[in-house]
């Protein structure tokens, strides 16, 4: 699997979650300036990582979202391009359009970083292939502004058409205000797009990835993208 | 030519931020407020002179940018 991770000004993600895609899948990964104009050729896999682009200048990712690489990064979606975003990463392909809604302050308003649970609600798609649905990991948070919304018609959209492919939830997998750490939409805390090749989450499954950190739950996602890209070749 | 752009959040959509700064006025002893909803002011300077061009820029300006319109509103003045 080729992956290339995207490095904005103020990102502060991108090298565990290279360390974990060149762990997991054996290929170290392209790391690509945002001013560039293009992709690295041959790339299977877009990471956009998290951390801080721009300082969270005007809206989390929003300046992000318009740097010259995201054309190609849009242009690569298009084509059918798998693309993951994590924490910022989600926030920025939420303002570039590539995912639906908008992330905002979350409802508490207060920092949250620790150990969440998450359910998985589907399993056929290229970001959860390896997990089953309805299984429970642990993965963690770190962000101000989780709190994913749209308009009512987006949600009926998404939630229709499975769009969720992770919620908040306690550890046996029950739903509810208590495991809702951000107030988020219906507990959301990943989702993909329509057509199920651009996914985007506010948890980073990339810092679970070895058992000498004391949890591996992360490591499906990237392992599942691994095998999709094995199988492919 | 100075202009100014402000943007507002949708009505409907949570502002814990203007919540907490209403929580904070009346704990000032502020009477009489209702409500807070937090926003934002640009205040822009546009070289030309011509009116029409100055809100068609300002107008790409808050679609493309200033304003994320799945949220939030925006208002253009030419000042």
């Amino acid at each position: 699997m080729k992956s290339a991770v995207l490095v904005f000004p103020g990102i502060n993600r991108e090298r565990d979650m290279a360390r974990t895609l060149r762990l997991v899948s054996g290929v170290q990964p392209a790391m690509v300036w945002h001013a560039e104009t293009e992709l690295p050729a041959g790339t299977d896999l877009v990471v956009v990582p998290g951390g801080f682009s721009y300082g969270d200048y005007l809206r989390c990712g929003a300046i992000a979202a318009r740097a010259p690489i995201m054309d190609a990064v849009r242009a690569f979606a298009e084509k059918g391009g798998l693309v993951l975003g994590v924490c910022n990463g989600f926030q920025i392909l939420c303002e570039s359009g590539l995912l639906p809604g908008v992330l905002m302050r979350n409802a508490r308003l207060k920092f949250v970083c620790r150990d969440v649970h998450l359910r998985v609600e589907r399993s056929d798609t290229p970001f959860t292939r390896g997990y089953n649905a309805g299984q429970v990991i642990r993965v963690p948070v770190a962000h101000g502004e989780g709190n994913w919304i749209a308009d009512a018609e987006t949600i009926r959209r998404v939630e229709d058409g499975g769009q969720v492919i992770f919620r908040y939830c306690a550890p046996d997998g029950e739903l509810g205000e208590t495991s809702n750490i951000n107030g988020t939409t219906n507990g959301i805390a990943g989702i993909v797009n329509a057509r199920g090749n651009v996914a985007g989450m506010m948890p980073h499954p990339e810092n679970h990835v070895e058992s000498i950190i004391g949890c591996t739950d992360g490591r499906g996602l990237f392992a599942g993208l691994a095998a999709q890209f094995g199988k492919a070749a | 030519m100075k202009a100014r752009v402000t943007v507002t959040l949708k009505s409907g959509i949570l502002d814990p931020q203007g919540k907490a700064i209403e929580g904070a006025l009346k704990s000032l002893g502020v009477s009489g407020v209702a409500s807070v909803r937090q926003g934002k002011v640009f205040d822009i300077e546009i070289e030309d002179g011509n009116k029409a061009k100055a809100e068609a820029a300002l107008k790409a300006a808050a679609e493309k940018l200033l304003a994320n319109t799945v949220i939030e509103n925006y208002r253009i003045e030419l000042l």
